[in-house]
C-alpha cells in the first residue's frame, strides 16, 4: 500500500490535518479522509464542475488538484458557505429561483458562482452564462440556475 | 372531478422541503454513504465488442494485498430462461443476469466481467487489471439495419423474431415486430394529393445524469440484506435483486439515497447486485461506484435508430393516412422502446388511416434503459419533420396544420385506446398566439422552425401514510425518489385537502421497510400517482378528524363539516376547531392519527407539447446556434408552477443536446471513443439562451387536482423543430441526429 503524507492546510477558515496518498485528488481527500461530501463526483476529469472548491481565492476543480498540493493552502468548500443561522445569498436565490432539481451539480454551481461573484460582483447575463460554462447540469436546462446568480449579484452588490 | 377552482396550496410556489439541505452540501446521495469497515468495489470491463470468454482466472487479483474478494458470473444463481415482471416490464432473467455479470459471451464493450472489493477503491482497480480472461474475438454489429440482415452475427443463437403471436423458425438479432393498424392506409394514400416519405437515422445518446451510479451493500449475519443506493426506484431495486441472486425480497431492504439525475437511466440494476454479491463473499459491507466512462459504457443509454415515415395529405392540408417503419437497437439484449415509439409517433393527430411497424433488435451496444418519453423523441424527429414538409409543399403554416389535423378527446391512438380530455390543440394554439411566433425572423441563415410530441404518461402503484403532528404540522411518509422537487409537489396535493401550508408538512423518502409498495419515480407518474396517493391519505386523515370532532362535541359525525383548515358543527351546537388546534386534542379523543392512500390509478391522461425554436446555422463551420426557444405544455394542473417549468426547460434542453452535439462514436472494433464529458458533448449554459416555458393547463379528469405528468413530453419536439429551423434557415432537410457541424457541411456540400 502507498505510504501516506501528512498535509496541514486550512478548510473554511479552520486548519485541519490529514494524511493521504500522493495519487489521492482533493476531491477523494474532502470526502473520503474529512467526509466533507459536499463537492460530489461527476467525472472526476475536470469535466463537470460537480467537485468545484475555492483554492486560495481560485476556483479549482478538487478531482484535479491532489491532496498533497494542498499543504499550506486555503479551500473553500459548499459546507462553509452558509452562516449558522443564515444562507450565503447565493444559497438563498437558488432556493428563491428553484435553480435546482435533482441537486447534485448544486453545491459546484454555488461554489462557482461564489468565485464568479467574489471577482465581478455585477456580470451580464453573458458573464454568467461563459463563467458557468465548467459546470454542468443536466436537470434544469440552466435558466433557473442564470437567474438564480443574476439575483444573488443584485442582491450581494447591492 | 377536475373543475377548474381556485386553490390555497397548488399552484403557489413555496421553497422546496429539501432544498435547504441541497444547497448546503448537507443532502446524501448514494455516493456519500460511509459506514465502518467499508470496503471499496470496482468493476471489470470487456474490452471488446462482441467474444466468447474462454477463461477467468482470478487468482492474481485475489492474491493482491488489500483484495478481499473477487466475483465472476460463477458466483450468480443459475439463473432460468423464464420472463419476470420486474416493476417495468418483463424482462427476461438469464438476460438480466447476463448483463450484471457476462457467463459466456461479452456483448458490448464495457460489459463487466468480474469484480474486486478492496480496501481502496484504488487497490480494487489495480486488481481488476490482474483478473486473466481469455476472449474468442467475434465480429461485431453495430448498426441495426446491418443486423437485420440475413448473414449479420448473431448475438445470441436462441434469440427467435416474435411477430403478431407467432415465434419463427430460425434465430436472428431481430427480438421482435409488432404492429399497429387503423382503417385502410393503401385507400388513404390513394385520396392524398401530396405524399411525402423520408428515412431517417438518430445516434445514441445518454441520460447523461451528472451523478454515476452508485450501490452499498451489507449483509448481517442473519442474512438480511441493505443496499442503500441512488435509484429511481426502491422496490423496484429489491424486486430485481430479488430475483438475480434467488433472494427473498422480505429479506432485503433498499434504502434510497438522494439521487443526482435519472432521466429513466436508474431503474435498471446494474452494480447493486454485484455490491451484495461482494458484502455476500467478504462479510463486510461494500461500496460499488462507477466512473464517467463505466456510465457510458456500461449502463444503458437510449438506441440509435433507423426511422421511415410516409404521410398523405388532401392540398386543404387533412392527413388522409400515414405509415412508419421504426427499427430501434434494443442493445445488447432485447427490449428497446420501439413499443412506446409506435404509440406515440402520430399520437397528436387524428388520422384514419395508417400503419406502424415497429421491430426491436439486438446489437453489440450496451442493452438500453428508459430515457425520458422513452421511444418518442425518434420517433417524432421523422413524423413531425414530414409534417412540415407537407405543410411547406402545401403553403400552409406549421401550426394551422396542426390545428387542422390536431387530436382530440375520442380520437383514437393508433395503438388501441381512446384519448381522454386533452390538451394538444391548446398547446398548438397558445403557440401561435405567442410573441415568439409572430416576431419577425428573416435574416440570412436565420430560421424558425415548430413541433409538437406526445408522451401517453403511466399511473401504477404508490403508497403514503401521514402521521399528524400534536402541533397541527403532519409527516408525510412516501416511497417516491425525488429527482426534481416531488416531496414538494406531493406534500403541496396533502396540504391542500387539509387547509395547511406546504411549510406544514415534512415529507419523507424512505426504505422498503417503511412504506408500501410504490413503482418508480418514471413514466412522469410521480406527482401525478404518489400526489394522488398523498390526496388519499390526507382524505384518510381528514375524515377520521371529523370523527374526533364529533367525539369531542358529541355530535354525530354527519354534523361536522370542513372547510379552509376549519372543522365546524352544523347542526344544533355552535362550535368551531380549527385543525391545528384539533391536532392537539388527538390524545383525550382517541390517540394518534395516521392517514394512508393507495393508489393504481388509470388516468394518468397524455401530455402534448408544441415547441417553437430559432436557429442561426454558421455556414462556414455547420455550427447551429439556438437563438430563441419556446416550449409551450400541457401540465393538466401545474402544481409548483416552478418545477413544472423546470421539466420544461430541462426537457428542451435535452433535446437541444440530442439535436445538435449527443452520439456515442464508435470505432471499428465496436468501441466507443468519446465516453467522457469532455467528448460527450452535452449542452452547457452557454450554448443557450432562455427557455420560455409556458404551461398551458387543461385538467386531466383522471386526477382529483387535473394532474398530467410533466416530465417527459418536453424532451420529444426539439429535434424535428430544430431540423424544420434548420430547413427554413438554409432550405436542407436534415434528416440524421446529430445535426452536428460535420453533418451540416456535408448536407451543405461544403465537405
Amino acid at each position: 500500500m502507498a505510504r501516506k503524507s501528512h498535509v496541514q492546510t486550512t478548510i473554511n477558515g479552520e486548519t485541519v490535518e490529514f494524511l493521504c496518498e500522493s495519487r489521492q485528488s482533493l476531491l477523494e481527500v474532502l470526502r473520503d479522509e474529512l467526509y466533507l461530501t459536499g463537492a460530489k463526483e461527476g467525472c472526476n476529469n475536470g469535466n463537470c464542475g460537480a467537485c468545484s472548491v475555492i483554492l486560495d481565492g481560485r476556483l479549482v476543480n478538487s478531482c484535479l488538484v491532489l491532496g498533497v498540493e494542498t499543504e499550506g493552502r486555503s479551500v473553500e468548500t459548499i459546507e462553509g458557505l452558509a452562516e449558522p443561522d443564515k444562507l450565503h445569498p447565493i444559497q438563498d436565490a437558488f432556493l428563491e429561483n428553484a435553480a435546482l432539481q435533482c441537486g447534485i451539480c448544486t453545491p459546484g454551481f454555488i461554489m462557482s458562482a461564489k468565485a464568479l461573484l467574489d471577482s465581478n460582483p455585477n456580470p451580464t447575463e453573458h458573464e454568467i452564462r461563459y463563467w458557468l460554462a465548467g459546470n454542468l447540469c443536466r436537470c434544469t436546462g440552466y435558466d433557473k440556475i442564470v437567474k438564480a446568480v443574476m439575483d444573488a449579484a443584485q442582491e450581494t452588490s447591492a | 372531478m377536475a373543475e377548474k377552482k381556485e386553490y390555497k396550496v397548488i399552484g403557489t410556489r413555496p421553497i422546496r422541503h429539501d432544498g435547504v439541505d441541497k444547497v448546503t452540501g448537507r443532502a446524501l446521495y448514494g455516493a456519500d454513504f460511509q459506514m465502518t469497515g467499508l470496503l471499496h468495489g470496482r468493476v471489470l470491463r470487456s474490452p471488446h465488442a462482441h467474444a466468447r470468454i474462454v477463461s477467468i482466472d482470478t487468482s492474481r487479483a485475489e492474491a493482491y494485498p488489500g483484495v478481499k474478494g473477487v466475483v465472476t458470473a460463477q458466483d450468480l444463481p443459475e439463473a432460468e430462461d423464464r420472463v419476470a415482471d420486474l416493476g417495468e416490464g418483463a424482462v427476461n432473467l438469464k438476460y438480466l443476469c447476463d448483463n450484471i455479470l457476462a457467463s459466456d459471451k461479452v456483448l458490448y464493450t464495457g460489459h463487466a466481467v468480474a469484480a474486486v472489493a478492496a480496501t481502496s477503491p484504488h487497490i480494487a482497480e489495480e486488481a481488476c487489471k490482474l483478473i486473466d480472461v481469455e476472449y474468442e474475438v467475434l465480429p461485431p454489429v453495430m448498426e441495426v439495419r446491418q443486423a437485420m440482415e440475413a448473414d449479420a452475427p448473431l448475438l445470441h443463437e436462441n434469440l427467435k423474431t416474435t411477430s403478431m403471436g407467432e415465434t419463427a423458425e430460425e434465430p436472428s438479432n431481430v427480438a421482435s415486430h409488432i404492429q399497429h393498424k387503423l382503417g385502410d392506409p393503401d385507400k388513404g394514400f390513394a385520396e392524398a394529393d401530396i405524399v411525402v416519405e423520408r428515412d431517417f437515422v438518430t445516434g445514441t445518446v445518454h441520460q447523461g445524469y451528472i451523478e454515476p451510479h452508485n450501490a452499498t451493500a451489507h449483509f448481517n449475519q442473519d442474512g438480511q440484506l441493505t443496499i442503500w443506493c441512488s435509484t429511481q426506484g426502491a422496490f423496484t431495486v429489491r424486486e430485481q435483486v430479488a430475483e438475480i441472486l434467488q433472494y427473498p425480497i422480505s429479506k432485503i431492504k433498499v434504502v434510497p439515497m438522494e439521487i443526482g439525475g435519472g432521466f429513466g437511466g436508474k431503474i435498471s440494476v446494474y452494480i447493486k447486485p454485484v455490491a451484495a454479491m461482494l458484502a455476500k463473499k467478504t462479510g463486510k459491507p461494500v461500496k460499488v461506484l462507477m466512473s464517467r466512462s463505466d456510465v457510458f459504457e456500461g449502463t444503458g443509454p437510449t438506441p440509435a435508430s433507423y426511422i421511415r415515415v410516409k404521410m398523405g395529405a388532401t392540398k386543404e392540408g387533412k392527413i388522409t393516412a400515414a405509415e412508419a417503419y421504426l427499427a430501434f437497437e434494443a442493445g445488447a439484449y432485447p427490449g428497446s422502446p420501439v413499443g412506446p415509439g409506435a404509440m406515440c409517433i402520430f399520437a397528436p393527430y387524428s388520422i384514419e388511416n395508417l400503419v406502424i411497424d415497429g421491430y426491436d433488435v439486438v446489437v453489440n451496444k450496451p442493452k438500453t434503459a428508459p430515457y425520458r418519453a422513452p421511444g418518442a423523441p425518434n420517433a417524432a424527429f421523422g413524423s413531425e419533420t414530414v409534417l412540415d414538409e407537407i405543410a411547406e409543399e402545401l403553403g400552409i403554416d406549421p401550426l394551422e396544420i396542426r390545428l387542422l389535423n390536431g387530436a382530440k378527446e375520442g380520437d383514437r391512438r393508433a395503438d388501441g385506446p381512446v384519448h381522454p380530455r386533452i390538451g394538444f390543440i391548446e398547446t398548438v394554439e397558445t403557440a401561435k398566439a405567442h410573441p415568439h411566433y409572430t416576431a419577425p425572423n428573416g435574416k440570412k441563415h436565420h430560421g424558425r422552425g415548430v413541433a409538437s410530441g406526445y408522451w401517453f404518461n403511466i399511473g401504477l402503484e404508490s403508497s403514503v401514510t401521514i402521521n399528524v403532528n400534536a402541533d397541527g404540522t403532519i409527516n408525510l411518509v412516501e416511497g417516491s425518489t425525488d429527482i426534481g422537487g416531488t416531496r414538494s409537489s406531493i406534500a403541496m396535493q396533502a396540504a391542500e385537502v387539509l387547509g395547511i401550508p406546504a411549510e406544514s408538512v415534512n415529507p419523507s423518502v424512505v426504505d422498503t421497510n417503511s412504506v408500501g409498495y410504490t413503482a418508480v419515480t418514471g413514466g412522469s407518474r410521480t406527482t401525478y400517482a404518489t400526489g394522488y396517493a398523498a390526496y388519499e391519505a390526507a382524505q384518510d386523515v381528514k375524515r377520521k378528524m371529523i370523527t374526533r370532532a364529533a367525539k369531542l362535541w358529541e355530535v354525530d359525525e354527519d354534523n361536522v363539516q370542513f372547510a379552509d383548515g376549519e372543522f365546524s358543527c352544523i347542526n344544533g351546537k355552535e362550535e368551531q376547531i380549527s385543525f391545528r388546534d384539533l391536532c392537539g386534542r388527538l390524545g383525550q379523543t382517541g390517540g394518534p392519527v395516521v392517514g394512508s392512500g393507495t393508489v393504481n390509478p388509470g388516468g394518468a391522461g397524455g401530455a402534448y407539447a408544441t415547441h417553437i425554436v430559432d436557429v442561426v446555422v454558421d455556414e462556414e463551420t455547420g455550427k447551429v446556434d439556438i437563438l430563441r426557444y419556446t416550449a409551450v405544455q400541457d401540465a393538466g394542473k401545474a402544481i409548483h408552477p416552478s418545477y413544472v417549468e423546470g421539466q420544461i426547460q430541462g426537457g428542451a434542453v435535452q433535446g437541444i443536446g440530442w439535436a445538435l452535439n449527443e452520439e456515442y462514436i464508435y470505432n471499428d472494433e465496436g468501441t466507443m471513443t468519446n465516453a467522457s464529458f469532455l467528448d460527450y458533448r452535452m449542452p452547457t449554459c452557454l450554448d443557450l439562451p432562455m427557455i420560455d416555458a409556458v404551461i398551458v393547463e387543461v385538467p386531466n379528469p383522471g386526477h382529483p387536482y387535473g394532474v398530467r405528468g410533466v416530465g417527459e413530453v418536453p424532451i420529444v419536439p426539439p429535434m424535428a423543430a430544430i431540423a424544420n429551423a434548420i430547413y427554413d434557415a438554409i432550405g436542407i432537410r436534415m434528416t440524421e441526429l446529430p445535426m452536428s457541424p460535420d453533418r451540416l457541411l456535408k448536407a451543405m456540400g461544403k465537405i
